[in-house]
């Protein structure tokens, strides 16, 4: 354990040094502020509205930016270490591989985690404050939530980039991965759902469809982000056709806890094969 | 517990089809500096490589202080044993050189005095709280070294550790391997500056396409190439009875000016020739030069490639 904290207590050190940090949540921050002020713009105004509506912007907001982020943060913890040379050195101390990305991970899951808290809080204050339409009462209720998922969103795609960086033989392969894994749950995913239904005319049945939401993080951290909120389910796109049983927020928690456990354990088998 | 700090037993290692190591045995006793030679693909960086359990090989054993380094469940412990120089050394280029020592001896478990005093030793101090990055080359290798000196290892690999260091750092790194022996250290020395560790190793193993080709220390080697030695002579020499003499002992003579011989013999003629030499009045002085490391490594290596 006490390796775990010293190689945890490094990586995050280097992400305060680095401004990994200061960068994200300034840059979640002014995302975050700008899309409650201006996200209902198509609708013809600027300014604050409802919560329901702040948080389905945010959302998008957040399944576009946070996975990049994590992403980028993590993909050459493996292979950039080995390319820079110190990973073959590390590995002649005394500290097991399973140790090693154990402490990564706690490292850059403080770093994520306390930007996320750091950039989405402070937008939360500004709306509270400036706001006439949402109480803080009101943002209590629905807005931890929303940067817990958040949070739990960003360790989801660290543990994706864990495994990209063990499974890659060098750092540009790292980079294209990283790139591919976002595309296809950012994009392509909902898009190959889209089609299914277009070509089927509808005929998929509710129930199977619904579970295959569960296959996509992004999809499952936008479903948790709308259970508080039946008036939103007309702006939420695909996911509102999710059945009401998996809009259990616990169901959707505990998947995106496995989101988690498993490309990490996946990659923690990875690495233990790996040859440096 | 064996006296042996290192055993390979009929080792075998592949690469895909490549062959890295092909059937070694060695064992070096504690306290031993061995010198590890080869030509690049020799099999050295694998052999390390397997001592530091980073690989496992293929069929036969490997034991460092009779642990297994790669599957023992004392392997841990091992390698807080063991320091390491790689070859290629590079370190975190944000920290500093203090923080990468202290990263360093906090998952080996050495104490913050130990780092400070290998600081000074290395001759870092004054350096320490600059980033490693703004570091010239033989500053990193003396962090380097630093760290592989961390919690006062009992085996010591040191893989190209002259690289970048000026002669006097060069120096005091081959003193400080010579304090560490006296201490019971083994030290594994590689390096390519065949001149440098001469005096400093005890035994010198040379490897090439994955197998030992010789093994011995430096007489031991000197014997088995059977490389002839040179003795200058300063001073004149009747022409007539040398010339004819050397022709049919295997000694040969060549007269570089008016004043200086340069004869080259076997072994085995050494002695009588060096009786004749110094009973001659015109003889002023004599130099012998044994084959040097280079000498005897080159001749081994030329053998395998023929």
């Amino acid at each position: 354990m006490r390796t775990i904290l010293i190689v945890a207590a490094k990586e995050f050190q280097d992400g305060v040094r680095n401004r990994w940090v200061a960068a994200i949540s300034i840059m979640l921050a002014l995302f975050a502020m700008g899309i409650s002020y201006f996200g209902a713009a198509a609708s013809g105004g600027v300014g604050f509205t409802s919560l329901s509506t702040t948080i389905v912007s945010l959302s998008s907001l957040a399944i576009f930016l946070i996975p990049l982020i994590a992403l980028i943060l993590a993909y050459d913890t493996i292979v950039g270490e080995e390319e820079q040379g110190t990973l073959i050195l590390l590995l002649t101390y005394p500290l097991q591989r399973s140790q090693l990305m154990a402490g990564k991970f706690v490292g850059h899951a403080g770093i994520m985690a306390l930007a996320t808290l750091l950039g989405f809080a402070s937008a939360g204050l500004m709306i509270a404050i400036f706001s006439p339409v949402v109480s803080m009462e009101e943002l209590l209720s629905a807005y931890p939530l929303f940067v817990f998922s958040s949070i739990l969103l960003g360790w989801i795609f660290i543990a994706m980039a864990y495994l990209i960086s063990a499974v890659a033989s060098e750092k540009s392969r790292a980079t294209g991965l990283a790139l591919a894994v976002w595309f296809l749950f950012v994009f392509v995913f909902d898009l190959a759902l889209l089609g299914m239904l277009v070509a089927t005319g509808g005929s998929v049945a509710d129930e199977l469809f619904s579970y295959l939401l569960l296959f996509n993080p992004t999809d499952i951290f936008r479903l948790l982000n709308l259970t508080s909120f039946e008036a939103t389910r007309v702006q939420a796109g695909l996911v509102s056709i999710a059945s009401d049983e998996l809009m259990r927020p616990v169901v959707l928690i505990i998947s995106m806890v496995f989101w988690i456990v498993i490309p990490y354990l996946l990659a923690v088998w990875r690495f233990k094969r790996r040859v440096v | 517990m064996t006296q042996d700090a290192i055993q390979l037993d009929e080792v075998t290692l592949r690469y895909g089809q490549v062959k890295a190591l092909d059937g070694i045995s060695l064992t070096i006793p504690r306290g031993e500096v061995i010198g590890l030679l080869g030509h690049n693909g020799a099999g050295k960086t694998t052999t390390i490589k397997l001592l530091l359990g980073l690989l496992s090989p293929a069929s036969g054993a490997v034991r460092v202080f009779d642990t297994d380094p790669a599957h023992s469940p004392r392997a841990h412990e091992l390698r807080r044993q063991i320091g390491y120089l790689p070859e290629n050394l590079s370190f975190y280029p944000q920290l500093s050189g203090r923080e990468t020592l202290r990263y360093f001896a906090r998952l080996k478990g050495a104490s913050p005095q130990e780092q400070n005093r290998l600081l000074q030793e290395v001759g870092l101090s004054h350096a320490a709280d600059r980033r490693v990055k703004t570091y010239s080359k033989g500053m990193r290798q003396r962090l380097g070294l630093a760290q592989a000196l961390l919690n006062q290892p009992k085996l010591l690999i040191l893989d190209e550790p002259t690289v970048g260091l000026d002669p006097v750092a060069t120096r005091d790194l081959y003193n400080r391997i010579d304090i560490l022996k006296q201490q019971g250290t083994t030290v594994i020395l590689c390096s390519h500056v065949l001149a440098g560790i001469e005096e400093h190793i005890d035994r010198a193993v040379i490897l090439a396409g994955g197998r030992i080709l010789a093994l011995g220390n430096l007489d031991e080697l000197r014997h088995a190439a059977q490389l002839p030695m040179h003795i200058r002579v300063r001073g004149s020499l009747p022409e007539e009875g040398w010339m004819s003499r050397i022709g049919e002992q295997g000694v040969s003579l060549e007269r570089i000016n008016g004043s200086q011989y340069l004869f080259t013999t076997p072994e085995s003629e050494k002695i009588p020739l060096l009786r004749t030499l110094v009973k001659e009045p015109g003889v002023k002085d004599i130099e012998i030069s044994e084959p040097s490391l280079e000498a005897i490594y080159t001749f081994f290596s030329s053998q395998w490639r023929m």
